[in-house]
């Protein structure tokens, strides 16, 4: 019997989403969670599964097609068998209620798919975070498609023959779209070109006097300019305050553990202790982890930390959930998984929602100080530098003025003025000051 | 070097250790003048005359307890059990005194007491001839236990258990008495207790066995390594208590995989402490669920020869388990 591939529901919140590519053809054979094609939601690519194992026997919805959840896309089956007609019937039909028992299946099917190849043998684990691997790169070579020992054994051999290890997702440089001039953030757009639908707006003019070429925008792209114009210029008046951090506490606190979390599976990073930093300052000073409103302050009861993590073709930010009630193991479990799953577009909807607040590292790249977009509705944005020695003047136990050699970062808050005044942002700086400098 | 049946590199270890030290003698059903039902004492008796190679009533608490009293006395008993399956009179010996006499004395009285007992299956000795009994006694501190699978480890630990100053049960294939030939150098050498043996080496998975068990892991080894092109390390345990901890992580750790081999019923066998010991000490090097081949858990080795077949782990059922835990 012919099985329907319904464009499942992606988030709690997301009812659509536009068909960007069919990785199969009709008539080409697909095999049961075989991914099928790619959707791109506001801000998430994913891929849909196909949901049986068999022939793609017809395809109704084109690329760059945006349809709602429960419509029919295709129809997988047995190469001589017949389908019935009237998919546009069915795609109506999908939004009554059946479409929400066939969605759930395929979700279902989808995230069972997921589960299986993020479940790892310890091995595997402790040999990831050791090397500091994304597992999802890794092709299984196991049953059922698991990553084995042997699978990473000759991924790391294969990688050591390619010079350059590559950086974890969140320890990469922030590929600037924050940080950037405008026109150089279009100029760098690189995102895949040919996965990304016909836009249906006008295209922009060629600057007739240069020659060069012009790089389709992804919709990622898109969403970031459309982001970045409306917080800076439409939105919120920013202002940056900059406190200098000497982290020597928090530097051999990390040296000390980092083994024991990676013992446990977890790759303990600096990271980590800024999201701490920023909870207990949000908590002391919540009105720079509210929301402007116009009929008052929203004030939420928890602390939902974004992280900033830079992909190859942009720029996500994921969120750590009440980050108020983790510990650090639990913070850097956190910023693991988020930052995998973001490079891997494993990211659902709801990793991108409920942010009170947002980290951003630019510090990895190197860079000492900036002055990042707040990332709305919030109303703050804390961006930490790189960590440099440098001499500083501290006192000996007796008030005797000496020169040290201190681990520093330069650390800035970016907040909404019509929310806070300078003294409020400072205050709130200053906790995460102290919190990072009295780490014990 | 002569090649030797495992049975003849017992009755050599025993000749010698008899010649060696005037304390050591023999007792159990049989041994005398018969050469006992396997044949391993065979001319000791001639040799070493009526007062060394003693015949035991046909009650094997009394062996034991004999044996106890004998070696708490200043001598070096080995007692025989004929079948292991009838070790069980002497269990209370065993457990109570034998494995307690150095712990309650405080240290003032010890029993360098070694017991012979064949072991397991695959000979058509039906229900009462074929036990694997070695679970009972690896659950007991003060005992020890050992098991060889090659003619030069059975000569060289069971000189070591009769040496050693404390009980060892030294259980002996009897499918492989016969069976299992390889080199023995002639005179005095020594295996020690404790230490297990490297049969094979290979990178994919751990094969742990011991026994008949350990020539049937090495063969499906093999096998695999022909038709497959899997590579297995093979541990031959020889010593079950002590556990050799070491030699069994250090194999593990190299390959993540571990198949546990027994004879004995599956559930609570020897290879569940095994598996315990990979899961908590081995645990980061893992790379597929532990996976034990045993015995079924039917109340004894069936007579008829279809039936102890099914029983019996054999080189092809090693070699599917290898397949299949290799493909994990």
């Amino acid at each position: 019997m012919p099985t329907d591939v319904i464009m499942p529901q992606l988030g709690e919140s997301v009812v659509e989403g536009t068909l960007s590519r069919w990785l199969k053809k009709v008539g080409e054979r697909v095999e049961e969670f075989e991914p099928l094609a790619e959707v791109t939601t506001d801000k998430v690519d994913t891929e849909i599964p196909s949901p049986a194992s068999g022939v793609v026997l017809a395809i109704y919805v084109a690329e760059g097609q945006t349809v709602e959840r429960g419509t029919r896309l295709a129809v997988i089956g047995q190469p001589d068998e017949r389908i019935d007609a009237a998919p546009n019937n069915v795609s109506a039909q999908a939004h009554a209620a059946p479409a929400a028992e066939r969605s759930a299946t395929s979700a279902a099917s989808a995230t069972a798919s997921a589960a299986n190849a993020q479940r790892y043998s310890p091995v595997v684990a402790r040999m990831a975070a050791e090397h500091n691997l994304d597992l999802s790169r890794i092709r299984g070579t196991g049953l059922g498609g698991r990553v084995t020992k042997k699978d990473v054994e000759a991924y790391l051999a294969a990688q050591r023959e390619t010079p350059a290890a590559e950086l974890a997702p969140w320890e990469q440089p922030g590929g600037g779209d924050l940080f950037k001039p405008t026109d150089e953030i279009f100029a760098a757009a690189n995102a895949k070109p040919s996965a990304v639908p016909a836009s249906p707006a006008p295209p922009a003019p060629m600057p007739s006097e240069l020659s060069g070429t012009l790089v389709p925008l992804s919709a990622m792209r898109r969403s970031i300019a459309k982001h970045m114009v409306e917080s800076k210029l439409h939105i919120a008046p920013h202002v940056t305050t900059v406190f200098e951090v000497d982290m020597t506490r928090t530097m051999a606190h990390w040296r000390a553990n980092e083994a024991a979390f990676a013992a446990q599976g977890v790759r303990l990073t600096l990271t980590a202790y800024f999201v701490a930093a920023i909870v207990r300052a949000a908590q002391a000073q919540p009105t720079l982890n509210s929301r402007w409103t116009d009929d008052g302050l929203f004030v939420p009861n928890v602390v939902n930390v974004g992280m900033a993590v830079a992909l190859n073709d942009g720029l996500i930010v994921p969120v750590i959930k009440s980050a108020q009630d983790l510990s650090l193991i639990g913070l850097a479990r956190q910023v693991n998984d988020l930052a995998t799953r973001a490079r891997a577009k494993q990211l659902k909807p709801d990793d991108l929602q409920g942010g009170t607040i947002t980290l951003t590292n630019h510090g990895v790249s190197g860079s000492l100080l900036a002055t990042p977009i707040i990332n709305q509705p919030q109303s703050a944005i804390v961006g930490v530098g790189a960590v440099t020695k440098r001499p500083v003047v501290i006192a000996d136990s007796d008030g005797n003025d000496m020169l040290a050699i201190r681990p520093m970062l330069y650390a800035t808050l970016t907040f909404d003025h019509r929310v806070a005044d300078g003294a409020l942002g400072d205050a709130f700086m200053r906790v995460f000051k102290e919190t990072l400098e009295n780490w014990r | 070097m002569p090649e030797m049946t495992l049975i003849d590199a017992l009755r050599e270890a025993m000749d010698e250790e008899l010649a060696r030290d005037p304390r050591v003698f023999i007792t159990g059903e049989d041994v005398g003048k018969r050469g006992g039902v396997f044949r391993a004492t065979m001319g000791l008796y001639e040799k070493y005359g009526e007062k060394r190679i003693i015949d035991s009533p046909l009650a094997e608490l009394s062996i034991v307890a004999i044996g106890i009293g004998a070696a708490c006395a200043g001598l070096v008993p080995i007692c025989e059990i004929q079948f292991a399956d009838f070790i069980h009179p002497a269990f209370n010996q065993i457990v109570n005194e034998a494995a307690k006499m150095y712990y309650r004395s405080g240290g003032m009285w010890n029993v360098p007491l070694t017991i012979r007992a064949p072991y397991g299956g695959g000979i058509g000795g039906g229900l009462y001839h074929s036990q694997s009994v070695e679970a009972f006694f690896t659950h007991v501190p003060g005992l020890k236990v050992v098991i060889p699978s090659t003619p030069y480890d059975a000569k060289g630990l069971l000189k070591s258990a009769v040496r050693d100053p404390n009980p060892v049960l030294f259980f002996e294939p009897k499918k492989g008495y016969r069976s299992i030939k390889g080199d023995v150098p002639t005179g005095e050498y020594t295996v020690p207790l404790g230490k297990a043996r490297q049969a094979r080496t290979g990178g994919d998975l751990s094969i742990y066995a011991y026994g008949m068990m350990a020539h049937y892991a090495v063969q499906a080894a093999e096998q695999v390594a022909r038709e497959d092109g899997i590579q297995c390390d093979v541990i031959d345990l020889r010593t079950l208590l002590p556990i050799d901890k070491e030699t069994i992580l250090a194999s593990f750790k190299k390959t993540g995989k571990a198949l546990i081999v027994y004879e004995d019923n599956l559930t609570m066998g020897y290879g569940a402490e095994i598996a315990a010991i990979l899961s908590s000490d081995g645990f980061e090097y893992m790379d597929a669920p532990i996976m034990r081949l045993g015995g079924p858990d039917v109340p004894a080795v069936p007579f008829s020869h279809p039936l102890q077949e099914a029983f019996m782990p054999n080189p092809n059922k090693i070699a599917a388990a290898i397949r299949q835990l290799a493909a994990y």
